[in-house]
């Protein structure tokens, strides 16, 4: 039972390593502010959601459930996920305030 | 199991590199901003999985504070550069 619970915590694991991989390629390639807060708020949120299932999956197999890590995930888990959007907002927002223009197709890369 | 940990918690390092260089490189200071905000996030990642590598799950309360302190830095960072007072 336990190679079952390990193998679908090890796929949600990659899963989340390659989403995150994917975010900071972004980050560096995208030409402009308002595109990397695209993939950069995104990225971090979905990467967290994968890497956390698979620690749970993981905790729930390792320790015993009065070691409170599942829980803890859990509420890791949910605190970054409605924190990493709001923090992603307040940045782009506080961008166009400040005059920020976005990218139109055939602008020079920023 | 410990491979597959090992393995996640080196492509959550390759992100950060990826992002601290877009931090180093960002043209404005919001580049700057986002680009430490999710810099956090990913630390907040790699304490957990560095406490499961280790077999020490009391990590997760180290993650748990981080995650908190990283959402209110990134605000007071903001509204540092927005306002030029923290008040």
């Amino acid at each position: 039972m336990a190679i079952v619970v390990y193998s679908i915590a090890g796929l949600f694991l990659g899963l989340g390593a390659v989403v995150a991989i994917t975010g900071g390629v972004g980050a560096i390639r995208m030409p402009d502010f308002y595109t990397r807060c695209h993939c950069a708020g995104k990225g971090d949120t979905l990467a967290q959601l994968l890497i956390m299932v698979g620690l749970i999956l993981v905790a729930l197999e390792a320790y015993p459930l009065s070691n409170l890590a599942v829980f803890k995930l859990f509420f890791i888990s949910i605190f970054i996920l409605v924190t990493s959007p709001t923090a992603t907002h307040a940045v782009a927002r506080g961008a166009r305030h400040d005059g920020l223009v976005p990218w139109k197709a055939g602008d020079p890369r920023r | 199991m410990d491979a597959i940990l090992i393995a996640a918690t080196l492509g959550i390092l390759v992100a950060i590199v990826l992002y601290l260089l877009r931090a180093f490189l960002g043209p404005t200071s919001y580049d700057r901003i986002l680009a430490m905000n999710a810099v956090g996030t990913k630390t907040v990642i790699l304490v957990a999985l560095l406490g499961f590598v280790m077999d020490r799950p009391e990590f997760l309360d180290i993650a748990l504070v981080y995650a908190m302190i990283n959402f209110v830095a990134t605000i007071a960072i903001l509204r540092y550069v927005e306002r030029r007072r923290l008040d």
